[in-house]
């Protein structure tokens, strides 16, 4: 984006209005982010995914997730050509390291990038027993650290394997969509650090974003339909095989 | 990875839930097996229940009270859990616990217990000296009036809080079963049976607790035990048994026979992993076993001496198969992956928080409350010693 001195002096102004809310660390709920203007998904691109695991790298950096857990990880699928019911797949360290290379074999071979699928009807915000994890108002799942009993109800009430008790806070961790920094208008950590562009933030409810056109034109999907949370995370090109 | 076969998210290779989330549905089934076999006497007039009747009901309350233990045990921040009654979310079956076992704890149990219990903790604060009278004056709560009429209202009162206490119960255990059979994510769970198989368990596992005591009581304190009275509790045994049994199959059968998505792995599973604790301990051994030795009782004329030892044997299965329902439920629920590709193993430690010792700590604990209960309020009939004329002392 060329940002022209024109555009600058119309920026400065909401910035210089913003930052006491970035400093407080409640960038949300600065004048120039409006939770009611978004509506917060991500599309994956998985023809596109190369299985690096920069987005895991980055991820656990950039939120400082213990090891042995994940926000995100990337699975290897390996589906025969007569077998697609039971698909092979491996995940070493979530993928973090790359992967080995694959086993010779007729079949397909393609990577998964997971995720929390911030469901508008999520079931593990339906369990909580305090409402310490919530649907925000512009659409991302998220927990309150400081609210929760670690009772484990949403870890399990989860179809998608997407949380996990943080050892060193004995509360439910999972993918916040890097909260903290779209709401200061940046992308996350794992698109950002995708050399693909396999992964791509998207707001459903700004009418200029590139997702609704992807979405009317590509074949999408999203995981287990059947649960019906109504999750947020697009998968174009999903195969039969994931689960 | 050790202890992993196949593929699992990477997130799911640590079970969440525990032993003692084990314990929990086992304890809060026993509390609601024993209130309904006192409800048997109180509300459905079957008199010959009557030896058990204050047994069941101290029973119900021992157990109770250490119910919530493991739950506070396995909370990562359990200094937070007084929050489930301040803002409950009301989305959630787990908030209502608080409230579910407050109400079944305050409003049935305890006021039952009190009322039936009144005109003798009247009579001991009276007639008993020191710290007792002072306790049993404090139990009376100042109401020292034991007339007839004033005991006839506790009696009416305390039919009334076994009605409401039907349904307390049921609601105590169902919504337990609840918590596991509403989550869609786990299809090992997932099942609008589980509230009504938990509740028909809690009643074979509670009755054959109170049994067991009603019987070991007695040969602990050398009385007679009522054989009418172990007889007909034995006989609803079989019966609330058969309709345990019976809806376990349903269950079974239903699952192979839609044999969904879910089903090549919880097979899998069933002969492996849970082979032992499911197919031997649960079935063979904690279901069927018993209800064949039940059976036989109801159809041989067998002698007292066989009664009460194939009785005494039962009791002991059935508690070692609910538990082990209790462990394939929960701890079953955790072995494979939500992906269905493969199994985890679950690890118990020894002597941890969430561990073995810690566990069997928690069983004994009930016994330990009991033991103080029956010593404070004895369940026995005040005047007599208990022994029935013309009967066989225990053995």
């Amino acid at each position: 984006m060329n940002i022209t001195r024109r555009h600058l002096l119309l920026l400065l102004p909401a910035a210089s209005v913003a930052w006491k809310y970035v400093l407080a660390g409640t960038p949300e709920a600065a004048p120039n982010y409006k939770l009611s203007e978004h509506w917060w998904g991500m599309l994956i691109d998985l023809p596109k995914c190369i299985g690096c695991g920069n987005c895991v790298r980055a991820c656990q950096a950039e939120n400082d997730v213990p090891d042995g857990y994940f926000r995100t990880w990337v699975e290897r699928y390996h589906v025969s050509d007569y077998d697609i019911e039971n698909p092979q797949v491996d995940s070493p360290e979530g993928g973090k390291k790359g992967f080995p290379p694959a086993k010779d074999g007729k079949g397909k071979n393609f990577f998964v990038p997971k995720m929390c699928n911030h469901c508008a009807e999520s079931p593990c915000t339906q369990v909580c027993p305090v409402g310490a994890t919530f649907v925000s108002q512009d659409g991302v799942v998220l927990v309150d650290p400081k609210y929760c009993l670690g009772c484990r109800y949403c870890v399990q009430a989860c179809p998608y394997g997407c949380r996990f008790i943080n050892p060193r806070t004995n509360t439910a961790e999972k993918c916040t969509l890097c909260y903290h920094r779209i709401t200061k208008g940046l992308t996350t950590a794992c698109c950002e650090n995708c050399p693909t562009g396999a992964r791509q933030l998207a707001d459903l409810r700004n009418p200029a974003d590139p997702i609704h056109e992807f979405l009317k034109t590509h074949s999408v999907h999203v995981l287990k339909p059947s649960m019906a949370t109504r999750a947020k995370v697009y998968y174009n090109e999903l195969d039969g095989s994931v689960r | 990875m050790p202890g992993v076969d196949g593929f699992m998210y990477p997130n799911e290779i640590e079970l969440q839930w525990s032993v003692l989330i084990v314990l929990y549905p086992f304890l809060t089934g026993l509390v609601a097996g024993a209130f309904i076999l006192a409800s048997l006497e109180r509300v459905f007039q079957v008199e010959a229940v009557k030896p058990t009747y204050r047994l069941a009901l101290l029973t119900a309350l021992s157990f109770l009270l250490v119910a919530p233990l493991p739950l506070q045990l396995h909370l990562g921040h359990p200094e937070r859990s007084y929050e489930m009654y301040l803002t409950p979310h009301r989305t959630s079956a787990m908030a209502m616990f608080g409230f579910v076992y407050l109400w079944y704890l305050m409003a049935v149990l305890v006021l039952e217990i009190w009322l039936d219990y009144r005109r003798q903790i009247v009579l001991l604060s009276q007639s008993s000296t020191g710290w007792k009278r002072a306790t049993y004056s404090v139990m009376t709560l100042g109401s020292t009036n034991i007339s007839e009429r004033a005991l006839a209202i506790d009696e009416k009162a305390g039919w009334l809080i076994t009605v409401i206490g039907i349904p307390s119960a049921f609601l105590l255990h169902g919504y337990v079963g609840f918590i596991f059979g509403s989550i869609k994510a786990n299809p090992w769970w997932s099942t609008p049976l589980m509230p009504v198989v938990f509740i028909f368990s809690a009643m074979v596992s509670g009755i054959a607790l109170v049994v067991l005591l009603y019987m070991l009581i007695s040969w602990a304190r050398r009385q007679v035990i009522d054989m009418r009275c172990v007889d007909t509790v034995a006989r609803y045994l079989f019966y609330i048994f058969m309709i345990d049994f019976s809806l376990e199959m349903l269950d079974l059968i239903h699952r192979i026979y839609e044999a969904d998505e879910s089903f090549r792995s919880l097979d899998f599973m069933v002969h492996s992993k849970l082979y032992l604790s499911h197919i031997v301990v649960q079935i063979a051994l904690g279901t069927i076993a018993p209800i064949a030795l039940l059976g036989l009782t109801q159809v041989a004329k067998l002698s007292d001496i066989a009664r009460k030892r194939i009785y005494a044997t039962t009791g002991c299965l059935t508690l070692m198969g609910i538990f082990a329902m209790r462990w394939n439920v929960v701890i079953g629920g955790q072995l494979f992956s939500k992906s269905f590709l493969g199994y985890t193993t679950y690890k118990m430690g020894l002597v941890a928080r969430e561990g073995l010792l810690m566990a069997i700590l928690l069983t004994i604990l009930p016994f330990a409350i009991l033991w103080v209960l029956v010593k404070v309020l004895p369940p026995w009939p005040e005047a007599s010693s208990g022994s029935i004329p013309d009967a066989e002392p225990a053995r």
